[in-house]
Protein backbone atom coordinates (compact mmCIF):
# COMPACT_ATOMS: atom_id res chain seq x y z
CA UNK A 1 0.00 0.00 0.00
CA UNK A 2 1.10 3.36 -0.64
CA UNK A 3 2.15 5.75 2.21
CA UNK A 4 1.19 9.46 1.84
CA UNK A 5 4.29 11.66 1.53
CA UNK A 6 5.48 13.14 4.40
CA UNK A 7 7.13 17.04 4.16
CA UNK A 8 10.17 15.97 6.17
CA UNK A 9 10.14 12.37 5.96
CA UNK A 10 13.34 11.91 4.54
CA UNK A 11 16.53 14.47 5.28
CA UNK A 12 18.11 13.41 1.90
CA UNK A 13 15.23 13.47 -0.90
CA UNK A 14 13.56 16.13 -2.62
CA UNK A 15 10.02 17.00 -3.31
CA UNK A 16 8.76 17.73 -7.05
CA UNK A 17 5.41 18.87 -8.31
CA UNK A 18 4.15 17.40 -11.57
CA UNK A 19 0.93 19.36 -12.31
CA UNK A 20 -1.32 20.27 -11.95
CA UNK A 21 -0.36 22.85 -14.95
CA UNK A 22 1.85 21.03 -16.46
CA UNK A 23 2.22 20.60 -20.34
CA UNK A 24 2.68 16.44 -19.94
CA UNK A 25 -0.41 16.67 -17.42
CA UNK A 26 -3.62 16.25 -19.95
CA UNK A 27 -6.01 18.10 -18.26
CA UNK A 28 -5.26 18.91 -14.61
CA UNK A 29 -4.07 16.57 -12.49
CA UNK A 30 -0.87 17.10 -9.79
CA UNK A 31 1.73 14.07 -9.16
CA UNK A 32 3.95 14.08 -6.00
CA UNK A 33 7.41 13.25 -6.52
CA UNK A 34 9.35 12.42 -3.67
CA UNK A 35 13.00 12.08 -5.48
CA UNK A 36 16.32 10.45 -4.79
CA UNK A 37 18.08 12.54 -7.40
CA UNK A 38 16.17 11.17 -10.81
CA UNK A 39 14.96 8.27 -9.14
CA UNK A 40 10.76 8.23 -7.83
CA UNK A 41 11.04 6.74 -4.20
CA UNK A 42 7.42 7.63 -3.28
CA UNK A 43 4.51 9.60 -5.71
CA UNK A 44 1.08 10.54 -4.53
CA UNK A 45 -1.79 11.62 -7.07
CA UNK A 46 -4.13 13.97 -6.86
CA UNK A 47 -7.16 13.99 -8.87
CA UNK A 48 -10.53 16.27 -8.67
CA UNK A 49 -9.16 19.45 -10.12
CA UNK A 50 -11.68 19.15 -12.83
CA UNK A 51 -14.95 17.77 -10.54
CA UNK A 52 -17.74 19.25 -11.59
CA UNK A 53 -20.55 17.32 -9.69
CA UNK A 54 -21.69 15.29 -13.05
CA UNK A 55 -23.84 12.84 -10.87
CA UNK A 56 -25.24 15.69 -8.66
CA UNK A 57 -26.11 17.53 -11.97
CA UNK A 58 -27.21 14.66 -13.21
CA UNK A 59 -30.00 14.19 -10.33
CA UNK A 60 -31.57 17.60 -10.98
CA UNK A 61 -31.83 17.22 -14.71
CA UNK A 62 -34.74 15.41 -16.73
CA UNK A 63 -33.49 12.22 -18.44
CA UNK A 64 -33.51 13.56 -22.09
CA UNK A 65 -32.00 17.06 -20.81
CA UNK A 66 -29.11 15.47 -19.11
CA UNK A 67 -27.45 13.86 -22.32
CA UNK A 68 -25.49 17.24 -23.26
CA UNK A 69 -23.54 16.48 -20.00
CA UNK A 70 -22.74 12.88 -21.19
CA UNK A 71 -20.45 14.83 -24.12
CA UNK A 72 -18.41 16.48 -21.59
CA UNK A 73 -17.27 13.00 -19.83
CA UNK A 74 -14.99 11.64 -21.92
CA UNK A 75 -14.71 14.71 -24.19
CA UNK A 76 -12.32 12.99 -26.73
CA UNK A 77 -15.32 10.58 -28.07
CA UNK A 78 -18.38 12.13 -27.11
CA UNK A 79 -20.10 9.62 -28.86
CA UNK A 80 -19.38 6.94 -27.18
CA UNK A 81 -20.60 8.36 -24.12
CA UNK A 82 -23.95 9.14 -25.68
CA UNK A 83 -24.39 5.66 -26.30
CA UNK A 84 -23.59 4.17 -22.81
CA UNK A 85 -25.52 7.07 -21.34
CA UNK A 86 -28.61 6.32 -23.85
CA UNK A 87 -28.54 2.64 -23.97
CA UNK A 88 -28.78 2.34 -20.26
CA UNK A 89 -32.49 4.52 -20.11
CA UNK A 90 -32.71 2.53 -23.08
CA UNK A 91 -32.38 -0.82 -21.49
CA UNK A 92 -34.81 0.63 -18.02
CA UNK A 93 -37.55 1.95 -20.90
CA UNK A 94 -37.14 -1.75 -22.78
CA UNK A 95 -37.02 0.56 -26.09
CA UNK A 96 -36.73 -1.16 -29.43
CA UNK A 97 -34.24 0.46 -31.83
CA UNK A 98 -34.65 0.50 -35.19
CA UNK A 99 -31.71 -1.38 -37.52
CA UNK A 100 -30.63 1.45 -39.08
CA UNK A 101 -30.28 3.56 -36.24
CA UNK A 102 -28.07 0.70 -34.53
CA UNK A 103 -25.93 0.95 -37.42
CA UNK A 104 -25.47 4.18 -36.78
CA UNK A 105 -24.42 4.31 -33.55
CA UNK A 106 -21.82 1.77 -34.41
CA UNK A 107 -20.20 3.91 -36.89
CA UNK A 108 -20.01 6.89 -34.95
CA UNK A 109 -18.77 5.02 -31.91
CA UNK A 110 -16.24 3.37 -34.09
CA UNK A 111 -14.87 7.20 -35.48
CA UNK A 112 -15.18 8.35 -31.96
CA UNK A 113 -12.64 5.35 -30.79
CA UNK A 114 -10.14 5.91 -33.41
CA UNK A 115 -10.08 9.99 -32.91
CA UNK A 116 -10.24 8.64 -28.61
CA UNK A 117 -6.69 6.35 -29.45
CA UNK A 118 -5.08 9.13 -32.32
CA UNK A 119 -5.20 11.25 -29.19
CA UNK A 120 -3.81 9.54 -26.55
CA UNK A 121 -1.53 8.52 -28.90
CA UNK A 122 -0.54 11.43 -30.34
CA UNK A 123 -0.22 13.73 -27.09
CA UNK A 124 1.98 10.24 -25.77
CA UNK A 125 4.56 10.65 -29.22
CA UNK A 126 4.48 14.12 -28.68
CA UNK A 127 5.84 14.66 -25.08
CA UNK A 128 8.53 11.80 -26.22
CA UNK A 129 9.71 14.39 -28.72
CA UNK A 130 7.85 12.42 -31.87
CA UNK A 131 6.13 15.99 -33.02
CA UNK A 132 5.70 14.99 -36.53
CA UNK A 133 4.14 11.61 -35.44
CA UNK A 134 1.57 14.12 -33.47
CA UNK A 135 0.65 16.14 -36.33
CA UNK A 136 0.37 13.18 -38.69
CA UNK A 137 -3.09 11.70 -35.64
CA UNK A 138 -4.13 15.19 -35.29
CA UNK A 139 -4.37 15.31 -39.46
CA UNK A 140 -6.02 11.74 -39.33
CA UNK A 141 -8.19 12.93 -36.53
CA UNK A 142 -9.59 15.94 -38.61
CA UNK A 143 -10.83 13.30 -40.73
CA UNK A 144 -12.89 11.81 -38.52
CA UNK A 145 -14.12 14.86 -37.24
CA UNK A 146 -15.21 16.00 -40.34
CA UNK A 147 -17.32 12.68 -40.57
CA UNK A 148 -18.99 13.70 -37.19
CA UNK A 149 -19.40 16.99 -37.73
CA UNK A 150 -21.33 16.33 -41.00
CA UNK A 151 -23.95 14.47 -39.58
CA UNK A 152 -24.52 15.64 -36.12
CA UNK A 153 -23.01 18.91 -36.46
CA UNK A 154 -20.99 19.27 -33.70
CA UNK A 155 -17.33 18.62 -33.71
CA UNK A 156 -16.93 17.55 -29.83
CA UNK A 157 -20.40 18.33 -27.97
CA UNK A 158 -22.44 16.38 -30.08
CA UNK A 159 -25.77 14.95 -28.40
CA UNK A 160 -25.94 13.18 -31.43
CA UNK A 161 -27.58 9.66 -30.35
CA UNK A 162 -31.04 9.88 -28.35
CA UNK A 163 -32.78 7.86 -26.27
CA UNK A 164 -34.86 5.50 -28.80
CA UNK A 165 -32.33 6.04 -32.07
CA UNK A 166 -30.29 8.98 -33.28
CA UNK A 167 -30.44 12.90 -33.71
CA UNK A 168 -30.79 13.09 -37.68
CA UNK A 169 -30.17 10.61 -40.21
CA UNK A 170 -26.78 10.74 -42.26
CA UNK A 171 -25.62 13.21 -44.47
CA UNK A 172 -26.74 12.53 -48.21
CA UNK A 173 -22.84 12.79 -48.78
CA UNK A 174 -22.19 10.45 -45.53
CA UNK A 175 -20.31 8.06 -47.97
CA UNK A 176 -18.01 9.83 -50.09
CA UNK A 177 -16.61 11.88 -46.50
CA UNK A 178 -16.68 8.01 -44.45
CA UNK A 179 -14.31 6.87 -47.16
CA UNK A 180 -11.74 9.43 -47.38
CA UNK A 181 -11.66 9.44 -43.86
CA UNK A 182 -10.87 6.05 -43.67
CA UNK A 183 -8.26 6.30 -46.67
CA UNK A 184 -6.54 9.25 -44.77
CA UNK A 185 -7.10 7.50 -41.47
CA UNK A 186 -5.22 4.14 -43.08
CA UNK A 187 -2.16 6.35 -44.63
CA UNK A 188 -1.79 7.86 -41.03
CA UNK A 189 -1.57 4.73 -39.53
CA UNK A 190 1.04 3.23 -41.65
CA UNK A 191 3.24 6.63 -41.33
CA UNK A 192 2.75 6.16 -37.86
CA UNK A 193 3.81 2.58 -37.50
CA UNK A 194 7.02 3.14 -39.77
CA UNK A 195 8.22 6.47 -37.85
CA UNK A 196 7.71 5.18 -33.82
CA UNK A 197 7.59 1.09 -33.88
CA UNK A 198 10.91 0.72 -34.26
CA UNK A 199 11.94 4.23 -33.50
CA UNK A 200 15.15 3.84 -31.03
CA UNK A 201 13.96 6.77 -28.69
CA UNK A 202 10.54 5.75 -28.75
CA UNK A 203 11.12 1.95 -27.74
CA UNK A 204 13.58 3.18 -24.88
CA UNK A 205 11.12 5.20 -23.41
CA UNK A 206 8.37 2.83 -23.59
CA UNK A 207 9.78 -0.69 -24.04
CA UNK A 208 9.54 -2.34 -20.26
CA UNK A 209 8.82 0.89 -19.06
CA UNK A 210 5.85 1.04 -16.76
CA UNK A 211 4.70 -2.28 -16.57
CA UNK A 212 1.22 -3.80 -15.30
CA UNK A 213 1.13 -7.53 -14.48
CA UNK A 214 -2.01 -9.31 -15.63
CA UNK A 215 -2.98 -9.98 -11.69
CA UNK A 216 -2.16 -6.41 -10.80
CA UNK A 217 -4.79 -5.14 -13.67
CA UNK A 218 -7.37 -7.00 -12.90
CA UNK A 219 -6.60 -6.22 -9.19
CA UNK A 220 -6.77 -2.75 -10.33
CA UNK A 221 -9.83 -2.93 -12.22
CA UNK A 222 -8.36 -2.34 -15.30
CA UNK A 223 -10.42 -2.59 -18.76
CA UNK A 224 -10.37 -2.00 -22.12
CA UNK A 225 -6.79 -1.33 -24.35
CA UNK A 226 -4.40 -1.06 -21.43
CA UNK A 227 -6.15 -4.19 -19.90
CA UNK A 228 -5.67 -6.05 -23.32
CA UNK A 229 -2.05 -5.06 -23.17
CA UNK A 230 -1.44 -7.84 -20.49
CA UNK A 231 -2.78 -9.96 -22.10
CA UNK A 232 -6.24 -10.47 -21.06
CA UNK A 233 -9.12 -10.65 -23.86
CA UNK A 234 -12.24 -8.97 -22.34
CA UNK A 235 -13.85 -6.19 -24.69
CA UNK A 236 -17.66 -5.69 -24.09
CA UNK A 237 -18.19 -5.49 -27.51
CA UNK A 238 -17.15 -9.27 -27.55
CA UNK A 239 -18.17 -10.18 -24.36
CA UNK A 240 -21.91 -9.29 -24.01
CA UNK A 241 -22.53 -7.63 -27.64
CA UNK A 242 -24.25 -4.84 -28.02
CA UNK A 243 -25.77 -2.89 -30.65
CA UNK A 244 -24.84 -4.97 -33.56
CA UNK A 245 -21.10 -5.81 -33.06
CA UNK A 246 -21.93 -9.68 -32.92
CA UNK A 247 -23.06 -9.55 -36.70
CA UNK A 248 -19.57 -7.70 -37.35
CA UNK A 249 -16.10 -9.50 -38.26
CA UNK A 250 -13.54 -8.27 -36.11
CA UNK A 251 -11.05 -9.23 -33.90
CA UNK A 252 -9.83 -8.32 -30.14
CA UNK A 253 -5.80 -7.25 -30.19
CA UNK A 254 -3.85 -8.38 -27.55
CA UNK A 255 -0.46 -7.47 -26.37
CA UNK A 256 1.74 -9.52 -23.86
CA UNK A 257 3.71 -7.83 -21.87
CA UNK A 258 1.47 -4.99 -20.61
CA UNK A 259 4.44 -2.25 -20.93
CA UNK A 260 3.90 1.53 -22.20
CA UNK A 261 4.70 -0.67 -25.91
CA UNK A 262 2.14 -3.14 -25.53
CA UNK A 263 -0.46 0.22 -24.69
CA UNK A 264 0.33 1.98 -27.87
CA UNK A 265 0.66 -1.15 -29.90
CA UNK A 266 -2.75 -2.40 -28.51
CA UNK A 267 -4.31 0.86 -29.78
CA UNK A 268 -2.77 0.85 -33.11
CA UNK A 269 -4.20 -2.30 -33.55
CA UNK A 270 -7.72 -1.72 -32.19
CA UNK A 271 -7.56 1.44 -34.79
CA UNK A 272 -7.32 -0.86 -37.79
CA UNK A 273 -9.97 -3.31 -36.03
CA UNK A 274 -12.25 -0.28 -35.87
CA UNK A 275 -11.50 0.75 -39.53
CA UNK A 276 -12.47 -2.35 -40.64
CA UNK A 277 -15.83 -2.46 -38.39
CA UNK A 278 -16.55 1.16 -40.39
CA UNK A 279 -16.52 -0.33 -43.53
CA UNK A 280 -18.49 -3.35 -42.77
CA UNK A 281 -21.05 -1.38 -41.10
CA UNK A 282 -21.17 1.20 -43.80
CA UNK A 283 -21.84 -1.10 -46.72
CA UNK A 284 -24.34 -3.19 -44.52
CA UNK A 285 -26.59 -0.45 -43.17
CA UNK A 286 -30.00 -0.37 -44.40
CA UNK A 287 -31.16 1.94 -46.38
CA UNK A 288 -33.55 4.70 -45.51
CA UNK A 289 -36.78 5.06 -46.96
CA UNK A 290 -37.21 7.19 -49.99
CA UNK A 291 -38.28 10.49 -49.24
CA UNK A 292 -41.36 10.87 -49.12
CA UNK A 293 -41.87 14.95 -47.99
CA UNK A 294 -42.17 17.31 -51.24
CA UNK A 295 -39.27 19.07 -53.08
CA UNK A 296 -39.57 23.16 -51.52
CA UNK A 297 -39.86 25.54 -49.08
CA UNK A 298 -37.32 27.07 -46.01
CA UNK A 299 -38.69 25.67 -42.86
CA UNK A 300 -40.09 28.69 -41.68
CA UNK A 301 -42.21 29.64 -44.75
CA UNK A 302 -43.48 25.53 -45.11
CA UNK A 303 -44.95 26.22 -41.30
CA UNK A 304 -46.64 29.59 -42.29
CA UNK A 305 -47.62 27.80 -45.02
CA UNK A 306 -49.27 24.79 -43.73
CA UNK A 307 -51.28 26.85 -40.68
CA UNK A 308 -52.19 29.29 -42.74
CA UNK A 309 -53.85 26.31 -45.32
CA UNK A 310 -55.31 24.34 -42.26
CA UNK A 311 -54.17 21.42 -44.43
CA UNK A 312 -51.29 18.81 -43.75
CA UNK A 313 -49.09 18.82 -46.94
CA UNK A 314 -45.86 17.95 -47.24
CA UNK A 315 -43.08 20.10 -45.63
CA UNK A 316 -39.69 20.32 -47.08
CA UNK A 317 -37.28 20.77 -44.26
CA UNK A 318 -33.32 19.79 -44.24
CA UNK A 319 -32.66 16.35 -44.63
CA UNK A 320 -30.44 16.52 -41.86
CA UNK A 321 -30.46 19.00 -38.72
CA UNK A 322 -32.02 22.64 -39.34
CA UNK A 323 -36.17 20.98 -38.21
CA UNK A 324 -37.62 18.41 -38.74
CA UNK A 325 -37.78 14.89 -40.78
CA UNK A 326 -40.70 13.41 -40.32
CA UNK A 327 -40.38 10.94 -43.26
CA UNK A 328 -37.03 9.52 -41.35
CA UNK A 329 -38.45 9.12 -38.41
CA UNK A 330 -39.02 5.69 -38.42
CA UNK A 331 -35.60 4.95 -39.57
CA UNK A 332 -33.67 6.25 -37.06
CA UNK A 333 -36.10 6.59 -33.94
CA UNK A 334 -38.10 4.42 -32.25
CA UNK A 335 -41.95 4.08 -33.14
CA UNK A 336 -42.98 4.56 -29.62
CA UNK A 337 -43.73 8.12 -29.28
CA UNK A 338 -43.92 8.69 -25.80
CA UNK A 339 -40.13 8.00 -25.87
CA UNK A 340 -39.11 10.56 -28.69
CA UNK A 341 -39.27 13.52 -29.47
CA UNK A 342 -42.38 14.21 -31.70
CA UNK A 343 -41.60 15.78 -35.13
CA UNK A 344 -42.00 18.84 -35.73
CA UNK A 345 -44.38 18.89 -38.56
CA UNK A 346 -46.54 16.94 -36.64
CA UNK A 347 -46.39 19.47 -33.35
CA UNK A 348 -46.67 22.71 -35.68
CA UNK A 349 -49.40 21.24 -37.46
CA UNK A 350 -51.69 19.07 -35.47
CA UNK A 351 -53.39 18.99 -32.21
CA UNK A 352 -51.84 15.57 -30.87
CA UNK A 353 -48.16 16.41 -32.53
CA UNK A 354 -48.47 19.36 -29.69
CA UNK A 355 -50.08 17.44 -27.20
CA UNK A 356 -47.22 14.83 -27.60
CA UNK A 357 -44.86 17.94 -27.64
CA UNK A 358 -45.92 19.41 -24.20
CA UNK A 359 -46.42 15.96 -22.83
CA UNK A 360 -42.64 15.06 -23.86
CA UNK A 361 -41.11 18.35 -22.09
CA UNK A 362 -43.51 19.36 -19.36
CA UNK A 363 -42.18 19.01 -15.97
CA UNK A 364 -43.14 15.73 -14.51
CA UNK A 365 -44.12 14.17 -17.78
CA UNK A 366 -41.50 13.29 -19.94
CA UNK A 367 -39.20 10.14 -20.04
CA UNK A 368 -40.38 8.12 -17.12
CA UNK A 369 -38.64 4.80 -16.30
CA UNK A 370 -40.09 2.14 -13.84
CA UNK A 371 -38.74 2.11 -10.49
CA UNK A 372 -35.69 0.00 -10.47
CA UNK A 373 -31.61 0.31 -11.00
CA UNK A 374 -29.93 -0.97 -13.68
CA UNK A 375 -26.20 -1.11 -14.72
CA UNK A 376 -25.14 -1.09 -18.32
CA UNK A 377 -22.00 -0.58 -20.08
CA UNK A 378 -20.79 -0.28 -23.48
CA UNK A 379 -16.36 -0.20 -24.82
CA UNK A 380 -15.54 3.24 -23.80
CA UNK A 381 -12.40 4.89 -25.42
CA UNK A 382 -10.41 3.82 -22.44
CA UNK A 383 -12.73 0.54 -21.40
CA UNK A 384 -15.56 -0.39 -19.62
CA UNK A 385 -17.47 2.52 -19.56
CA UNK A 386 -21.01 2.11 -17.21
CA UNK A 387 -23.98 3.70 -15.94
CA UNK A 388 -25.22 3.34 -12.77
CA UNK A 389 -29.02 4.15 -12.74
CA UNK A 390 -31.52 4.56 -9.93
CA UNK A 391 -34.93 5.26 -11.01
CA UNK A 392 -37.91 6.06 -8.56
CA UNK A 393 -40.32 6.61 -11.23
CA UNK A 394 -39.66 10.43 -11.71
CA UNK A 395 -38.43 11.95 -15.02
CA UNK A 396 -35.65 12.46 -12.81
CA UNK A 397 -32.83 10.07 -12.81
CA UNK A 398 -32.68 8.85 -8.52
CA UNK A 399 -29.18 8.81 -8.93
CA UNK A 400 -26.45 8.10 -11.96
CA UNK A 401 -23.11 7.04 -11.14
CA UNK A 402 -20.77 6.47 -14.25
CA UNK A 403 -18.34 3.53 -13.97
CA UNK A 404 -15.55 5.44 -15.36
CA UNK A 405 -12.85 3.55 -17.25
CA UNK A 406 -9.57 5.70 -16.44
CA UNK A 407 -10.43 6.17 -13.01
CA UNK A 408 -9.16 2.61 -12.36
CA UNK A 409 -6.84 3.03 -14.76
CA UNK A 410 -5.04 6.29 -12.84
CA UNK A 411 -5.34 4.93 -9.45
CA UNK A 412 -2.38 2.82 -10.95
CA UNK A 413 0.14 5.21 -11.71
CA UNK A 414 1.87 5.13 -8.34
CA UNK A 415 2.49 1.99 -8.31
CA UNK A 416 3.99 2.04 -12.12
CA UNK A 417 5.80 4.88 -11.61
CA UNK A 418 7.99 3.83 -8.01
CA UNK A 419 11.74 3.15 -8.47
CA UNK A 420 11.55 4.65 -11.99
CA UNK A 421 13.07 7.56 -13.20
CA UNK A 422 11.04 11.26 -13.60
CA UNK A 423 11.34 10.87 -17.32
CA UNK A 424 9.45 7.61 -17.52
CA UNK A 425 6.38 9.89 -15.68
CA UNK A 426 5.58 11.17 -18.95
CA UNK A 427 5.17 8.28 -21.69
CA UNK A 428 3.80 6.00 -18.22
CA UNK A 429 0.98 8.54 -18.01
CA UNK A 430 0.86 9.54 -21.39
CA UNK A 431 -0.21 5.63 -22.51
CA UNK A 432 -2.72 5.69 -19.44
CA UNK A 433 -4.92 7.83 -21.70
CA UNK A 434 -6.17 10.07 -18.30
CA UNK A 435 -9.23 11.90 -19.08
CA UNK A 436 -10.22 14.78 -17.14
CA UNK A 437 -13.64 14.94 -17.30
CA UNK A 438 -14.21 11.13 -17.04
CA UNK A 439 -12.18 11.25 -13.76
CA UNK A 440 -13.41 13.85 -12.20
CA UNK A 441 -16.86 13.91 -13.36
CA UNK B 1 -29.02 -22.84 -15.07
CA UNK B 2 -25.72 -21.76 -13.98
CA UNK B 3 -26.81 -18.44 -12.67
CA UNK B 4 -29.01 -20.04 -10.24
CA UNK B 5 -25.99 -22.04 -9.15
CA UNK B 6 -24.09 -18.79 -7.69
CA UNK B 7 -26.59 -17.24 -6.32
CA UNK B 8 -27.64 -20.48 -4.16
CA UNK B 9 -24.42 -21.37 -3.73
CA UNK B 10 -23.89 -17.73 -1.69
CA UNK B 11 -27.02 -18.82 0.25
CA UNK B 12 -25.86 -22.28 1.08
CA UNK B 13 -22.31 -20.34 1.87
CA UNK B 14 -24.01 -17.86 4.25
CA UNK B 15 -27.15 -18.78 5.39
CA UNK B 16 -28.02 -16.29 7.20
CA UNK B 17 -26.50 -13.14 5.78
CA UNK B 18 -28.31 -12.87 2.92
CA UNK B 19 -31.25 -10.52 2.55
CA UNK B 20 -32.91 -10.94 -0.73
CA UNK B 21 -31.15 -12.60 -4.02
CA UNK B 22 -32.69 -12.31 -7.63
CA UNK B 23 -32.64 -10.47 -11.00
CA UNK B 24 -33.31 -7.35 -11.77
CA UNK B 25 -33.40 -6.23 -16.00
CA UNK B 26 -31.17 -9.04 -16.34
CA UNK B 27 -28.15 -8.02 -13.61
CA UNK B 28 -28.09 -10.90 -10.58
CA UNK B 29 -28.49 -8.79 -7.55
CA UNK B 30 -27.81 -9.87 -4.22
CA UNK B 31 -28.83 -7.58 -0.93
CA UNK B 32 -26.48 -8.78 2.25
CA UNK B 33 -25.90 -7.74 5.89
CA UNK B 34 -23.20 -5.19 6.29
CA UNK B 35 -21.34 -7.38 8.68
CA UNK B 36 -20.86 -10.21 5.89
CA UNK B 37 -19.57 -8.10 3.27
CA UNK B 38 -15.79 -8.84 3.62
CA UNK B 39 -16.37 -12.54 3.70
CA UNK B 40 -18.76 -12.62 1.18
CA UNK B 41 -16.30 -10.32 -1.23
CA UNK B 42 -13.85 -12.60 -0.47
CA UNK B 43 -15.68 -15.91 -1.36
CA UNK B 44 -16.93 -14.49 -4.38
CA UNK B 45 -13.58 -13.75 -5.38
CA UNK B 46 -11.64 -16.75 -5.17
CA UNK B 47 -14.76 -19.32 -4.70
CA UNK B 48 -16.30 -20.52 -7.31
CA UNK B 49 -17.84 -17.89 -9.12
CA UNK B 50 -13.87 -16.39 -9.93
CA UNK B 51 -15.01 -13.05 -10.07
CA UNK B 52 -12.10 -11.06 -10.14
CA UNK B 53 -12.66 -7.66 -10.84
CA UNK B 54 -13.96 -5.25 -8.76
CA UNK B 55 -16.05 -3.37 -11.48
CA UNK B 56 -17.31 -0.36 -9.40
CA UNK B 57 -18.34 0.58 -6.03
CA UNK B 58 -20.89 3.33 -5.20
CA UNK B 59 -23.78 4.57 -2.61
CA UNK B 60 -27.25 5.88 -2.70
CA UNK B 61 -28.42 7.72 -0.44
CA UNK B 62 -32.44 7.63 0.92
CA UNK B 63 -33.10 10.36 3.25
CA UNK B 64 -36.39 9.47 4.95
CA UNK B 65 -35.11 5.30 5.06
CA UNK B 66 -34.00 3.76 7.49
CA UNK B 67 -31.09 2.55 7.21
CA UNK B 68 -30.70 5.21 4.88
CA UNK B 69 -27.28 4.60 2.80
CA UNK B 70 -27.10 1.58 0.47
CA UNK B 71 -23.74 0.67 -0.97
CA UNK B 72 -23.87 -0.79 -4.30
CA UNK B 73 -20.73 -2.67 -5.63
CA UNK B 74 -20.62 -4.27 -8.90
CA UNK B 75 -18.53 -7.14 -8.86
CA UNK B 76 -17.24 -8.91 -12.90
CA UNK B 77 -16.03 -12.70 -14.01
CA UNK B 78 -13.88 -12.98 -16.58
CA UNK B 79 -13.88 -16.72 -16.37
CA UNK B 80 -17.71 -16.71 -16.55
CA UNK B 81 -18.46 -13.27 -18.02
CA UNK B 82 -21.16 -12.37 -15.62
CA UNK B 83 -21.66 -9.08 -13.39
CA UNK B 84 -22.94 -9.22 -10.09
CA UNK B 85 -24.59 -6.69 -8.28
CA UNK B 86 -23.66 -6.91 -4.09
CA UNK B 87 -25.85 -4.39 -1.99
CA UNK B 88 -25.59 -3.93 1.54
CA UNK B 89 -27.38 -1.42 3.60
CA UNK B 90 -25.85 1.11 5.69
CA UNK B 91 -27.25 3.69 8.57
CA UNK B 92 -26.99 6.81 9.81
CA UNK B 93 -26.57 6.12 13.17
CA UNK B 94 -23.92 3.80 12.33
CA UNK B 95 -22.25 4.97 9.30
CA UNK B 96 -19.27 2.56 8.55
CA UNK B 97 -18.92 -0.42 6.33
CA UNK B 98 -15.76 -2.58 5.53
CA UNK B 99 -13.00 -2.01 3.71
CA UNK B 100 -12.11 -4.06 0.53
CA UNK B 101 -8.99 -2.62 -0.19
CA UNK B 102 -7.12 -6.07 1.15
CA UNK B 103 -8.85 -7.74 -1.83
CA UNK B 104 -9.15 -5.15 -4.48
CA UNK B 105 -6.54 -2.67 -5.24
CA UNK B 106 -8.77 0.15 -6.73
CA UNK B 107 -11.31 0.21 -3.94
CA UNK B 108 -8.59 2.20 -2.49
CA UNK B 109 -9.82 5.04 -4.43
CA UNK B 110 -13.37 4.45 -5.03
CA UNK B 111 -13.84 4.27 -1.32
CA UNK B 112 -11.99 7.25 -0.94
CA UNK B 113 -14.90 8.90 -3.57
CA UNK B 114 -17.87 7.40 -1.51
CA UNK B 115 -16.24 8.61 1.87
CA UNK B 116 -15.73 12.41 0.26
CA UNK B 117 -19.11 11.95 -1.09
CA UNK B 118 -21.02 10.41 1.06
CA UNK B 119 -19.61 10.42 4.37
CA UNK B 120 -19.30 6.64 4.84
CA UNK B 121 -16.19 5.57 6.79
CA UNK B 122 -14.84 2.25 5.84
CA UNK B 123 -13.02 0.23 8.30
CA UNK B 124 -9.85 -0.83 7.83
CA UNK B 125 -8.30 1.72 4.72
CA UNK B 126 -5.14 2.70 5.34
CA UNK B 127 -5.74 6.08 4.05
CA UNK B 128 -9.28 7.68 4.56
CA UNK B 129 -9.49 10.80 2.97
CA UNK B 130 -11.53 13.35 0.53
CA UNK B 131 -10.30 12.55 -3.30
CA UNK B 132 -12.16 15.11 -5.34
CA UNK B 133 -13.03 17.82 -2.51
CA UNK B 134 -10.03 19.84 -1.18
CA UNK B 135 -9.49 19.25 2.62
CA UNK B 136 -11.78 21.59 4.99
CA UNK B 137 -14.84 21.42 2.68
CA UNK B 138 -17.80 20.91 4.46
CA UNK B 139 -20.00 18.27 4.03
CA UNK B 140 -21.26 15.85 1.78
CA UNK B 141 -21.79 16.79 -1.80
CA UNK B 142 -24.11 13.64 -2.79
CA UNK B 143 -26.36 13.68 -0.23
CA UNK B 144 -29.47 14.43 -1.09
CA UNK B 145 -29.88 16.71 1.57
CA UNK B 146 -26.58 18.74 0.44
CA UNK B 147 -28.39 21.62 -1.78
CA UNK B 148 -27.30 21.82 -5.59
CA UNK B 149 -26.01 25.15 -5.69
CA UNK B 150 -24.43 25.78 -1.98
CA UNK B 151 -21.18 27.31 -2.75
CA UNK B 152 -17.94 27.10 -0.67
CA UNK B 153 -15.29 28.68 -2.17
CA UNK B 154 -11.74 27.47 -1.28
CA UNK B 155 -10.56 31.72 -1.44
CA UNK B 156 -12.22 34.27 -0.66
CA UNK B 157 -14.29 35.42 -3.35
CA UNK B 158 -14.57 39.22 -4.38
CA UNK B 159 -17.83 40.67 -4.33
Amino acid sequence: MPTRIQKQARPDTMLLNMGPSHPAMHGTIRIMLELDGERILNSEVEVGYLHRGFEKTCENRTYFNLLPYTDRLNYVSPLINNVGYVMTVEKMLGVKVPERAQYIRVIMSELSRISDHLTCLAAMAMECGAFTAFLYKMKAREFLWDVIEQTTGARMTTSYIRIGGVRADLHPDFDAVLKKGVEETRLVLKDVHGLLDKNKIFLNRTRDVGIMSREDALAFGWTGPCLRSTGVSYDVRKAQPYLVYDRLNWEVPLGERGDNFDRYMVRMKEMEQSLRIIEQAAVRIPGSSPDLTAEGLPPAQAIKESRRRRVRRGIALSPNLEGSEEARYRDILAADRGFVVPPKEETYTTIEGLIDHFKFFMRGHGLRPPQGEVYFAVEGGNGELGFYIVSDGTDRPYRLHLRAPCFHIVAALEQLIRGRYVADVIPTFGSMNMIGGELDR
Amino acid sequence: MEEKTILERLRQAFPTGIRESGTSLGDEVVVIDKEILLPVAAYLKDGPGDFKILLDLTCVDFPGREPRFEMVYHFFSLSRNRRLRVKAQVSEGELRIASLTSLWRNADWLEREVYDLFGVQFEGHPDLRRLFMYDGFEGHPLRKDYPLRRRQPLIHLKE
